[in-house]
């Protein structure tokens, strides 16, 4: 194998790629490929929030309020004000980032449990403010959302979204993945090793972890915006606080500070629902003793977990 | 001329204190040594130094710029480094990248450029890994570069920490207790790295409890206890001085008895 | 005082003692083992629905409470045994994310055992409202308060005056000096979170009456509570009592003069904003972290 191969970075971008382009083989119709795409948005999101809580070692408990506000804010920029689809979720995007960027460099001053419960109340505040104003998100009942129109086409059906959200997944892996491996990346980790001796290298960390925070807010509102266009629907649920604890159960699942860790931990727990869908009652109560059992028997999650029994000696 | 310049220095933990009143000047070239018995404030000046603690009072200059109460970046960024007395390694990486790590001052790239990975920044990343290797190699620690941090053993890591410092290219470097644990060979090397240092025209600051070292390398002592400054001098005229005699070498003659 | 501010006041305060005692719970096992257990809210729940249950099968008012207490209290001893004792990680986002799985499992068990309708629970003595200063509280309110007073002075003496509760204090100080002069950190765990489990069954029996009580319930009353223990000072028992009561009084002042939709977006924001000015909560240790 060449070792360009190997590395986490071109092996795996190369291997996604193929499950990618393979995947649909095994896709019987339209509701595999839905939960296919669903994967795809959530990974984009969790690639983001493993950047923060994987990386740089800052908790969110409260990326689905970011979600949330790129959806919405896609959603009633196209249907309430007619702007293009595109325009909206750019702008809903730089919103989020707006907001991300003022409330984040107050909040990350905050250590551990202390920054747990700051996201955690900002991102109840964001849902209980979507669910509120129904004059313009229609409330708890949700609204619903025009489709995406790409280029004066709508982006509709299954297939069609699986191959876009396919390539954006890529494209967000990819940017990880660089990120994870420039200046900038290493001085997150350097803050998540120890915060004292990243500073007295020069590494401003509060300036670093605003960064951090910012661009996985930007993850979480882009896929939260493509997500409302995707189902033509969105309800306040998507904001909040049991949203936000499923993306942080998907990157510890996956394994923290690691990109394809972030990827198939939104698989797994995004599909097992679907799963467990014929448990019925019994759902709940599976999910809850999934999430303990693997963290009980696997709390570095499932992509180290498996490198390291595979390829000992070898680290990421 | 002076590098760093402090004027009544002092820093209060709830009642206890830590660093009282402290005046001096470093001169710009050479070695000089804090000694001091157990919990006499080395390390909490050092913090101070550093801008790792804001001084409860003072004012701190370097090279005529004055920092006090900025934050440790700031002190970076104008050419102060340290190392540790408690390891401060970033146990998530490699040996290598704990060094490059050093380098983020001179390294600086914007958002966008490390997103989509601009050609020039994998050429600068090259030459990153290349001088912290010529610093692993300076440090002595050439064969460890690919190993994970947490897989290294003591004295390499304290080694790893002072390779960490000097890749940020520092002015003046603060060593705390960088021979404490070590068996004599690896004292010796430290005594060795720390020689070259001064040839590099770098200036340390030593704090140690190794007293044959200090007066070994030193070109000048402060001797602080209890936080103040007892004694100030050469290594030869602070070790006849009968305070520090009785304070400090006396204790130690007697614990060695 | 007017006597309708009087009148937010007396609800705010019963809803605050509710706060606290959640609070104290979120403590008392952050104190042991430094985990905040993302499942307290669902102790709260399980005391009211069993409760509820046990006086549906004829048990008079104060056995049936006792009962469900004691169960609570297995619960969580059992959630202690079975899952936190068993981590071998000390990565703090492990243990929160094992105990909202064990938040999830608990409340899923909820709505298999009971149902997903709501349950309300007769007033301890009566639902005659008594009239104070211009304003009226249910005796329900009384309890509410009273007990909090008592579990208080209670949970104060425990922690000072005994010696099981001196250890598992000096355990939270300093683990290692407390193992060393022979405390079992092990047993401090197991009871911090039967202690733990106890007083969120009691404050779920207290507040059902008021409130209703049903398989989700703990999901908000869990937030509040690690809200007001996080702004009090994690690890603090006064501050966890403070910070109920301050959130509670916040919570119903907004909703009588802003606006009940919102009320807990400025509770949530005052929060935050004392955060941001004292990032250690009111009376959380303000210490420099040594290197
Ligand atoms: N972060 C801190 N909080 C409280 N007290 C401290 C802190 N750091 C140091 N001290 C106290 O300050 C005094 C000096 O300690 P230190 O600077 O570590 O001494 P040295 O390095 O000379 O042994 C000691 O009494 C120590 O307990
Ligand atoms: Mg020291």
């Amino acid at each position: 194998m060449p070792a360009a191969l190997r590395t986490a970075r071109t092996g795996g971008m190369l291997a996604l790629a193929v499950v990618i382009a393979l995947l649909p083989l095994a896709l019987a119709n339209n509701y595999f490929y839905d939960v296919a795409v669903l994967v795809g948005l959530n990974a984009i999101v969790c690639i983001g929030l493993n950047l923060l809580i994987g990386y740089a070692g800052q908790i969110s408990l409260g990326h689905a309020g970011f979600f949330g506000l790129g959806a919405y804010g896609s959603a009633i920029l196209t249907a309430r004000y007619g702007w293009p689809p595109l325009a909206s979720l750019a702008a809903a995007t730089a919103g989020v980032a707006l907001l991300a960027w003022l409330v984040g460099r107050p909040i990350l001053r905050l250590r551990g449990h202390y920054l747990a419960m700051a996201t955690l109340g900002l991102g109840v505040i964001i849902a209980i403010v979507i669910s509120n104003e129904d004059q313009l998100t229609g409330g708890p009942d949700g609204m619903s959302v025009p489709p995406l129109a790409l280029f004066g086409h709508a982006l509709t059906g299954e297939k069609a979204w699986y191959w876009v959200v396919g390539a954006l997944l890529l494209l967000a892996v990819w940017l990880a993945l660089n990120l994870v491996e420039s200046p900038g990346g290493r001085a997150l980790r350097a803050l998540h090793g120890s915060e004292t001796a990243a500073e007295v290298v020069g590494i401003d960390s509060v300036r670093q972890k605003v960064m951090v925070f910012v661009l996985s807010a930007v993850f979480a509102a882009f896929a939260g915006g493509l997500t409302a266009y995707y189902s033509g629907f969105i309800t306040p649920g998507r904001a909040n606080f049991l949203h936000s604890i499923e993306l942080v159960t998907m990157v510890v699942f996956g394994g923290l500070a690691s990109t394809f860790g972030a990827v198939v931990g939104a698989a797994v727990l995004t599909t097992l629902p679907q799963l467990l869908a014929v448990l019925k009652d019994y759902e709940m109560v599976v999910f809850g003793a999934v999430m303990m059992l693997t963290m009980i028997f696997m709390p570095k999650g499932f992509v180290p977990t498996l490198t390291a029994r595979f390829a000992p000696g070898e680290r990421k | 001329m002076s590098l760093l310049r402090v004027e009544a220095l002092s820093k209060e933990f709830g009642g206890v204190h830590a660093v009282q009143a402290l005046q001096f000047e470093i001169p710009a070239q050479g070695v000089y040594s804090i000694i001091g018995p157990n919990g006499a404030g080395k390390t909490t000046l050092l913090n101070l130094l550093t801008g790792v603690y804001r001084p409860s009072a003072g004012r701190i200059w370097f090279d005529d710029k004055e920092l006090t109460g900025r934050a440790p970046h700031h002190y970076a960024a104008a050419g102060v480094g340290r190392t540790f007395q408690n390891l401060q390694i970033f146990f998530n990486m490699s040996a290598l990248e704990n060094v490059m790590v050093g380098r983020y001052l001179h390294e600086r790239c914007g958002l966008v450029a490390a997103l989509l990975r601009f050609p020039s920044l994998a050429r600068a990343e090259r030459a990153c890994r290349a001088e912290a290797l010529q610093l692993l190699e300076f440090v002595g620690l050439a064969g460890y570069a690919r190993a994970a941090s947490d897989s290294m053993p003591y004295g390499a890591l304290k080694r790893l920490e002072i390779a960490r410092a000097l890749a940020a290219r520092p002015r003046l470097l603060l060593l705390d207790e960088p021979a404490a644990g070590l068996n004599p060979t690896e004292t010796q090397e430290i005594v060795r790295l720390i020689e070259r240092l001064a040839a590099r025209g770098i200036t340390t600051v030593l704090v140690e409890h190794n007293m044959k070292l200090v007066m070994g390398v030193s070109d000048h002592v402060l001797v602080l206890d209890y936080g103040r400054k007892l004694a100030e001098g050469s290594a030869e005229s602070v070790r006849r001085d009968p305070k520090v005699i009785e304070a400090y070498l006396g204790s130690e003659a007697q614990a060695h008895a | 005082m007017s006597p309708q501010l009087l009148q937010y006041l007396l609800s705010g305060l019963t809803v605050g003692a509710i706060y606290a005692l959640v609070a104290l719970g979120f403590s008392i096992i952050y104190n042991a083992s430094n985990v905040i257990n993302f499942a307290q809210g669902e102790f709260v729940m399980i005391g009211g629905m069993t409760t509820v249950s046990l006086i549906a099968a004829g048990l008079p008012l104060a056995l049936a409470a006792l009962l469900a207490i004691a169960a609570t209290t297995l619960v969580g001893l059992a959630l202690e045994k079975l899952a936190v004792e068993r981590v071998r990680s000390e990565s703090v986002v492990t243990l929160i994310i094992i105990t909202i799985g064990a938040s999830i499992l608990l409340r899923g068990l909820a709505s298999l055992v009971w149902d997903k309708n709501l349950h309300a629970l007769p007033a301890f003595s009566g639902e005659r409202p008594i009239a104070l200063g211009g304003a009226t509280i249910v005796p329900q309110s009384l309890w509410v308060v009273g007990v909090t007073l008592v579990v208080v002075a209670a949970l104060w003496w425990f922690f000072n005056r005994t010696l099981h509760g001196k250890a598992m204090l000096a355990t939270s100080h300093n683990r290692l000096a407390a193992q060393l002069v022979g405390i079992s950190v092990r047993r401090v765990l197991l009871v911090s979170f039967g202690l733990s489990a106890a007083l969120g069954a009691l404050a779920g029996i207290l507040i059902a009456p008021i409130t209703f009580t049903a398989w989700d319930v703990g999901v908000m009353l869990g937030l509040k509570g690690f809200a007001a223990a996080v702004l009090g000072g994690l690890g603090s028992g006064p501050g966890a009592v403070i910070g109920g009561l301050a959130l509670g009084l916040l919570e119903a002042l907004s909703a009588g003069y802003v606006s009940s939709a919102y009320k807990d977006v400025i509770a949530f924001g005052i929060m935050l904003a004392v955060l941001v000015l004292m990032p250690g909560g009111l009376l959380g240790r303000r210490s420099v972290e040594r290197v």
